[in-house]
């Protein structure tokens, strides 16, 4: 057994070194919340932080490299190091500034809307279902009346609903829309609520270096239209710049 | 590419039906990723089940050993991880060894680093002792994961095996071992010759059954963030809108989890036979009531 450890440790220990020093950005998303980020049929990472972020590397002149993670490690993965910066549509928050630091935003505050299933559903005092660790969840917890009901991804604050779980569900309205489109029995209600500080990319509080590349990268693509253009095509219901 | 070439076209699956789309639906590159990951976790088997038979043996023999401490490493070794529970033993151990590795090369590759390695919530070290290297390809980040999925799957499926063995080593009759000292052999003669032919014939329901356990907990594969078959299916199954792909569909998650469970009662099965066969050749000639059985049915 001890013998296995030792190898083990020193096969771990061996495999460096011969890689080029070129550095290697990697990126962090969660691959499921569509528009900002999914995974396409091909199963490869695309929406509107992959076209963004792409970018933004370009303008950086980093390598990047796409991987995903659950979002409810998705901020403890990045200070351990498993990437370097989150792009996976998370708003700025104090909450998560004390352990992470931010880029600049590259989009604006974003409107979140409640899905239900009736027009008349209780979003008072009702059961709302929300991702958990987001501001949406954060906001109906805050909520008197209502009930939090918090899942892991966003299909199942969606499926919550659709099975009666929940009387309606707080998300992006970006997310929410096309829902809403392509199922007849789920629709949009009330009014837009606007929570968050828009979005940004996440780096480690250490990474100040990582984090100013990126806001320079952000505030060039803010300058000449191209991030405006994005939005546009992606985020049609989101301010622009 | 391939499917391409052996059905005509999946270019436009909206116009297609049945049969075809299926055919389309279930040849995209994604679910390529789904069959894929069906390997990763046969390799996960292949390559932890000996590991952990491994370590098991090396605690079993640390348990027995006349020498103090080995015997109480292997004694809290087994103990130990057989207390904890599996899920919570697998989330520690997997950040344990990652920082463990990359704190050791820290100290050995940057010795003049003068910061703090945990500043706040983040563990800083020095580029080079990063594990893989920052730069290395996304493959290699895959594999370290893996492997280091393995290592924990064999530490912790390892203390079972211990114990297996360790039980399994005791129950082989002494009087045996006594024979084979009286004719001359010495202990490591005795272990090599005698007990560890002999015990395989204890071990083997305890080991069995292990197999069966570690095959039904390949999906912590998905715990520690590996995209195994569970990932898939949870992503694949999940609904799809109009907007994104060229294949909507509701949410299909059940039916994509209901084929995990046939894949796992099928795979559970195989073994199942597989063992029984083993079994019954082990049993041949040996003081046990499986040997005794085959011994009156010949006769």
């Amino acid at each position: 057994m001890r013998t296995l450890i030792l190898s083990a440790v020193a096969l771990a220990m061996g495999a460096s070194a011969a890689f080029a020093e070129s550095k290697t950005v990697r990126l962090g998303t969660e691959g499921a919340y569509p528009p900002y980020n999914f995974l396409n049929d091909d199963g490869e990472v695309d929406g509107f932080e992959r076209h963004v972020g792409d970018e933004l590397c370009k303008r950086a002149k980093l390598t990047c490299e796409w991987v995903t993670n659950d979002w409810d490690s998705i901020i403890p993965n990045l200070v351990s190091g498993n990437y370097d910066a989150i792009i996976a549509g998370m708003s700025i928050t104090d909450e998560r500034k004390e352990v992470i630091d931010f880029s600049e935003a590259y989009t604006q505050p974003d409107p979140s809307v409640f899905l239900a299933a009736s027009d008349d559903a209780d979003l008072e005092t009702g059961v709302i279902a929300a991702q958990a660790s987001t501001i949406q969840a954060s906001r109906i917890a805050e909520m008197k009346g209502a009930t939090l009901l918090e899942f892991a991804t966003p299909e199942e604050t969606v499926a919550a609903v659709r099975d009666g779980e929940a009387d309606a569900v707080l998300a992006d309205k970006a997310y929410l829309t096309p829902i809403a489109d392509a199922d007849d029995e789920l629709s949009i209600v009330g009014e837009d609520i606007l929570i968050g500080g828009g979005i940004g990319v996440g780096v480690r509080q250490s990474d100040t270096e990582l984090r100013d590349k990126l806001t320079k990268a952000i505030q060039s693509m803010k300058k000449d239209g191209s991030l405006n253009k994005l939005i546009k095509k992606w985020l049609p219901e989101s301010a622009t710049f | 590419m391939m499917r391409g070439r052996i059905i005509g076209s999946c270019s436009d699956p909206a116009a297609l039906e049945g049969f075809q789309w299926f055919i389309c639906y279930l040849t995209t590159g994604k679910h390529m990723n789904l069959y894929y990951s069906f390997g990763t976790v046969l390799l996960l088997l292949a390559i932890t089940a000996p590991a952990a038979l491994a370590f098991g043996y090396g605690g079993a023999m640390a348990a027995r050993s006349a020498f103090a401490p080995l015997r109480w490493f292997g004694k809290a070794y087994i103990a130990v991880v057989r207390g904890v529970p599996d899920i919570a033993f697998f989330l520690f151990f997997v950040i344990a060894l990652d920082q463990g590795f990359e704190y050791l090369r820290h100290k050995i590759k940057c010795p003049d680093w003068n910061e703090p390695i945990r500043q706040g919530s983040d563990f800083v070290v020095c580029a080079a002792a990063k594990l893989p290297p920052g730069n290395a390809p996304q493959w290699q980040h895959e594999t370290y994961g893996f492997l280091l999925a393995v290592l924990t799957f064999a530490i912790v499926f390892g203390a079972f095996a211990a114990n297996v063995l360790y039980g399994a080593m005791r129950a082989v009759p002494k009087a045996q071992l006594e024979t084979a000292e009286a004719y001359g052999m010495t202990r490591k003669q005795v272990t090599r010759r005698v007990l560890i032919p002999q015990m395989w014939v204890y071990a083997l329901p305890g080991l069995s059954n292990l197999w069966m356990v570690l095959i039904k907990a390949t999906p912590l594969l998905f715990l520690l963030g590996v995209e195994d078959i569970v990932y898939w299916a949870r992503e694949l199954g999940g609904t799809k809108t109009p907007n994104y792909t060229q294949y909507p569909h509701g949410d299909w998650r059940m039916w994509y989890f209901f084929g995990l469970l046939v894949f796992y009662l099928a795979f559970t099965k195989l073994s199942e036979v597989v063992l029984e066969r083993i079994m019954a050749r082990l049993n041949q000639g040996q003081a046990t009531s499986g040997g005794e059985a085959q011994r009156k049915a010949a006769a």
